[in-house]
């Protein structure tokens, strides 16, 4: 690492004592790089065994990386905490302007300790940190609104990020997400709960340093290189024209595509919510993180009539992906893409993470069928397929206490199977909700092995994909693949690289790159690093009580063919042995210090 | 005559490549040089402002520098003398639209030089070096 580089500066602010400190950590940046790697340690040197995810012995770590704001695409942050949604390593990615922010105020890394006694929000420029009241904030019913007040309100030369928690976070929701710039999020395992917690309204970075430069005529021929490969080579066509919702069709087509809690895989009208449909008709702008030309953030401008008086409409920019289409349409039998988007706007409003939302009202709507729970539970609503305003109204009451049922929707699908029963029909994996792909074995192998129980952690939904039905690999080869991706993922994440750009940043790539900052790694050396991250994240997960066998997978993914055939619960559960074998080797031994 | 034109703001996307593009130019890494600017219209929902220098035919910048820094050219805009430049800020305030930039480092004003650096990093199509001057390509 540059000896001049701000990367290695770590501000830690105690939230408790309303202080903060510095300090250099080359020793954290020199074998972690940044992103997760750092992340990674940061998190187990400041979060004791066994702590408790909603009390000040949680602590909140973002991380950016050695590319970041050097080298396009090179815009996530990472932000480690221990999740309360799982009670176990929460690990979750944004993009916006935090990572450039981060970098450019001259940080490489902010650790969140302790607990404040009332609500705040946090300014961060440079390395002086503002403790703000954010009372008048608390109770907001929009998290955009709190967003827009603290982005009138205070200065702050230069690049400047706004994270900031809704009412679910608040409310200690277990899968309340930090939105960033308003349409990005740190989503999943919730982080806004433990913002919430923390009584931790918003985080407000500004920076406006200057870092070094690459040497000159290296660092413009690999920036010239990656620039035309992300806007001229097909690698980044898929995000740029639909963005991810260009996958709802391809899938649907496969009966890969979750449709009313996964009964199904494909969707009688599904043109209509469909990256096609919805850019023909709702697409309203496109957005990008900061220093990324492929803008893969699709806007839909929704104009709704007001009822009370004619000629009065109010128009809502709304942001949607893939996953909200599975989770908030497909999921819940929803083809109406206003209704759709309508429930879209009320759970970003509420700042929940959408796949959990849906799998939840959709795992809610199928138990009322079945009559495990009634109106008496649901206080008078009947959930029902395609019904996109009672469905608004059930996640208002998930996160404003509409009674025992919902407070218990507001832990959770895997808490909620505990006390309703319905397990079968669960779409969760190791205390996640299911993300939007049931393409075949290795898609549910990566939910429930991934670090973080997501999708993006091993992409085993690209592994079914180029599977050949009647073709499946053995379970320990399966396995060897999702564990080398994931491992590689390790050191994209700790660049911090997003993860559509992989295709760019090959490991050759990654190289070159690493060694204009002052970081010569050979290909061998960053793949060894990538092993000791992933290896670092699970022996943080089995300190907290993660057991291989615990896992479940829920039956319904057995139901429901996929292009690749019905699935066999014998060759899922050897793949687990295979993954548990190849884990705790590699653990073995490994102290989190380390 | 060479002039950055903003051909249409709707297109941007906020990503900032071109203020990037500009701080490489110089040679800087991060933000801090450019002598471009895009920020939000009020929030990411309404789109963006990209503010730049539109090469004022009389430029109310120079009108105020009190040594002579900012030399007027022929065909409208300035062009900074950083020798003579004494830093006291005058252009940053006379500047109507905002785009007279500050290096906070060496106390002096960043000037736009027209050299389309920028508009060639632009991946939508909002930015334009007007008019054929001679483009940067001298780096």
């Amino acid at each position: 690492m540059r000896c001049d580089d701000s990367l290695s500066n770590v501000l830690t602010i105690d939230l408790s004592r309303r202080s903060s400190t510095l300090e250099r950590r080359e020793d954290l940046f020199e074998t972690g790089l940044g992103g997760a790697g750092v992340g990674i340690r940061l998190l187990a040197e400041n979060v004791p065994t066994g702590a408790d995810p909603m009390g000040p012995e949680n602590a909140v770590v973002f991380t950016v990386g050695p590319l970041t704001a050097l080298y396009p695409m090179a815009s996530k942050t990472v932000a480690m905490f221990k999740s309360p949604h799982t009670g176990n390593l929460g690990e979750s990615h944004a993009g916006g302007r935090s990572a450039i922010a981060i970098r450019l105020a001259g940080l490489g890394a902010i650790v969140l300790k302790g607990t404040s006694a009332t609500p705040i929000y946090l300014v961060i420029e440079g390395h002086t940190v503002h403790f703000r009241d954010a009372s008048a904030l608390w109770g907001m019913e929009n998290a955009s609104t709190p967003g827009r007040v603290i982005r009138e309100r205070e200065g702050g030369a230069g690049v400047r990020t706004i994270l900031r928690i809704g009412r679910a976070g608040e409310r200690l929701v277990s899968y309340a997400t930090v939105t960033t710039e308003t349409y990005r999020h740190f989503g999943r395992l919730g982080l806004g709960a433990v913002f919430g917690a923390k009584k931790v309204k918003g985080l407000l970075v500004a920076g406006a340093d200057r870092i070094p430069a690459p040497e000159r005529k290296v660092y413009r021929a690999l920036y010239d290189r990656l620039y035309r490969e992300a806007t001229q080579s097909p690698l980044m066509r898929k995000y740029h024209d639909l963005g991810t919702a260009g996958n709802v069709l391809p899938l649907n087509a496969l009966g890969a595509l979750p449709v009313r809690n996964l009964q199904a895989g494909s969707l009688e009208g599904v043109e209509r919510i469909s990256g096609e449909g919805l850019a023909a008709n709702f697409l309203g702008r496109r957005l990008a993180c900061a220093h990324c030309p492929v803008a893969c953030i699709h806007i839909a401008a929704l104009r709704t009539p007001y009822q009370d008086e004619p000629y009065f409409y109010k128009t809502q920019m709304i942001s949607y992906d893939h996953e909200p289409i599975y989770s908030l349409a497909s999921l819940l039998g929803i083809v109406d893409p206003a209704a759709f988007l309508r429930l879209l706007n009320r759970v970003e409003g509420m700042g929940m993470d959408c796949m959990s939302a849906g799998v939840i009202l959709a795992w809610a709507t199928e138990a009322m069928e079945k009559g495990l729970i009634t109106e008496k539970d649901t206080g008078g609503l009947r959930l029902a397929w395609g019904d996109g305003d009672v469905y608004q109204e059930a996640v208002w009451r998930i996160v404003e206490d509409g009674g025992d049922f919902y407070r218990t929707l507001a832990q959770g699908l895997a808490h909620t199977v505990t006390r309703y029963g319905g397990e079968d029909f669960a779409l969760v994996f190791a205390g996640n909700e299911m993300a939007g792909y049931h393409t075949g074995p290795f898609t549910h192998l990566g939910f429930l092995l991934g670090a973080r129980h997501s999708h993006l952690d091993n992409a085993g939904y690209a592994l079914d994909q180029k599977t050949k039905p009647g073709q499946l690999p053995t379970p320990s080869e399966a396995i060897h693949t999702l564990l080398q991706e994931e491992r590689w993922r390790q050191v994209l994440s700790s660049l911090a690289v997003c993860f559509f750009a992989r295709g760019l940043y090959t490991p050759e790539v990654v190289a070159e790159a690493l060694d204009s900052v002052g970081f010569p790694l050979s290909v061998a050396q960053l793949e060894s690093l990538g092993a000791r991250t992933y290896a670092l994240k699970y022996a943080f997960k089995l300190r907290e009580g993660f057991r291989f066998e615990n896992l479940r997978f829920p039956e319904r993914i057995l139901q429901t063919p996929t292009f690749l055939g019905p699935l066999s619960l014998q060759y899922l559960e050897q793949a687990v042995a295979a993954a548990k074998a190849e884990i705790e080797e590699a653990v073995a031994g490994l102290t989190l210090s380390s | 005559m060479s002039r950055l034109e903003v051909v249409d703001t709707e297109r941007c996307t906020g990503c900032q490549l071109c203020m990037f593009a500009c701080a490489r130019r110089q040679g800087i890494a991060g933000l801090d040089a450019s002598c471009i600017g895009v920020r939000s219209a009020g929030g990411m929902s309404r789109g963006f402002v990209v503010v730049v220098c539109r090469a004022c035919a009389d430029p109310p910048c120079a009108r105020v520098c009190p040594v002579e820094a900012l030399a007027i050219r022929p065909e409208g805009g300035i062009r900074l003398s950083r020798e003579k430049c004494i830093g006291c800020g005058n252009c940053r305030q006379a500047c109507t639209i905002g785009c007279v930039y500050w290096d906070r480092v060496q106390g002096k004003p960043n000037i736009c030089i027209y050299c389309g650096f920028c508009a060639g990093f632009c991946p939508h199509g909002v930015l334009r070096l007007e008019n054929k001057g001679e483009t940067c390509n001298a780096l």
